[in-house]
């Protein structure tokens, strides 16, 4: 089983970390993963870079996840997803 | 010669037990599992290059078995990309295909889609490439649907 704590340190570990949210989408069983990681690492990568980075990076965990989802996003397209929340 | 060949590789399946652990990445089983591999690659290049989109998926359009596969399917359809356009492979069906499309594509997850060739992404980077309108663009530019028609009238004609 993963642990979200496994997840949190490969990722901070890996690359410098603006937001991060990791839910365990399997109810607790540790199998199904989100996670939301919003870095200036994924400066200047599209989409499918950025989630074949984090693919990477988390590599073992995923082979051992039955579902796992990302979202990606640069510290500036960050702060614009909040202010459309906000408004 | 292909006989002599035969009977090693089966020697070295043979005897498990007796044989010691560094014999199994022996270069005969190696090998074997490269050739595998091989000819799983150049069926799936095959199958992603005969039909312009193609998607690996669990189930079928008809019966999705897992939420990720069924939203691919459902982007696809809003799109309407049309039925002779497209193909999809049930990787249940398939466990051979379920491992390989997966070292294939170097992507760890089910569903796969493939545009004319290309791999795009898993469901997450199809919901938001629907979302931005990336993936409207995606499928015009590569012939899959007909540009949108700029609006017209409603105004009957003769």
């Amino acid at each position: 089983m993963i642990s979200a704590a496994d997840l949190e340190a490969a990722i901070r570990a890996a690359i410098p970390v603006i937001h991060l949210e990791i839910e365990d989408t399997s109810n607790g069983c540790g199998e199904n993963y989100a996670v939301f990681v919003v870095s200036e690492a994924f400066e200047g990568k599209n989409t499918l870079a950025r989630h074949r980075f984090i693919n990477e990076v988390l590599k073992g965990q995923i082979a051992q996840m039955h579902a796992f989802s990302q979202k990606t996003l640069t510290p500036a397209q960050y702060q614009a997803h909040l202010a459309k929340q906000a408004a | 010669m292909f006989r002599t060949a035969l009977r090693t590789s089966f020697t070295a399946l043979r005897a498990p037990a007796r044989v010691p652990a560094t014999a199994l990445v022996s270069p005969q089983l190696a090998f074997t599992r490269r050739y595998i591999t091989q000819e799983a690659r150049a069926k799936i290049q095959q199958a992603v290059e005969s039909t312009p989109v193609v998607l690996f998926m669990k189930g079928t359009p008809d019966a999705p078995q897992c939420g990720f596969s069924r939203a691919a399917v459902q982007v696809l359809g809003i799109h309407g990309v049309p039925e002779e356009k497209m193909k999809t492979f049930d990787v249940l069906e398939d466990s051979e295909l379920r491992q390989s499309i997966k070292e294939f594509s170097d992507w760890p997850t089910i569903p796969q889609l493939y545009v004319n060739g290309e791999f795009v992404g898993g469901c997450d980077i199809l919901l938001s490439m629907h979302q931005s309108g990336e993936l409207d663009d995606l499928l015009v530019k590569s012939g899959v649907i007909p540009p949108e028609e700029p609006e017209t009238t409603t105004q009957t004609q003769n």
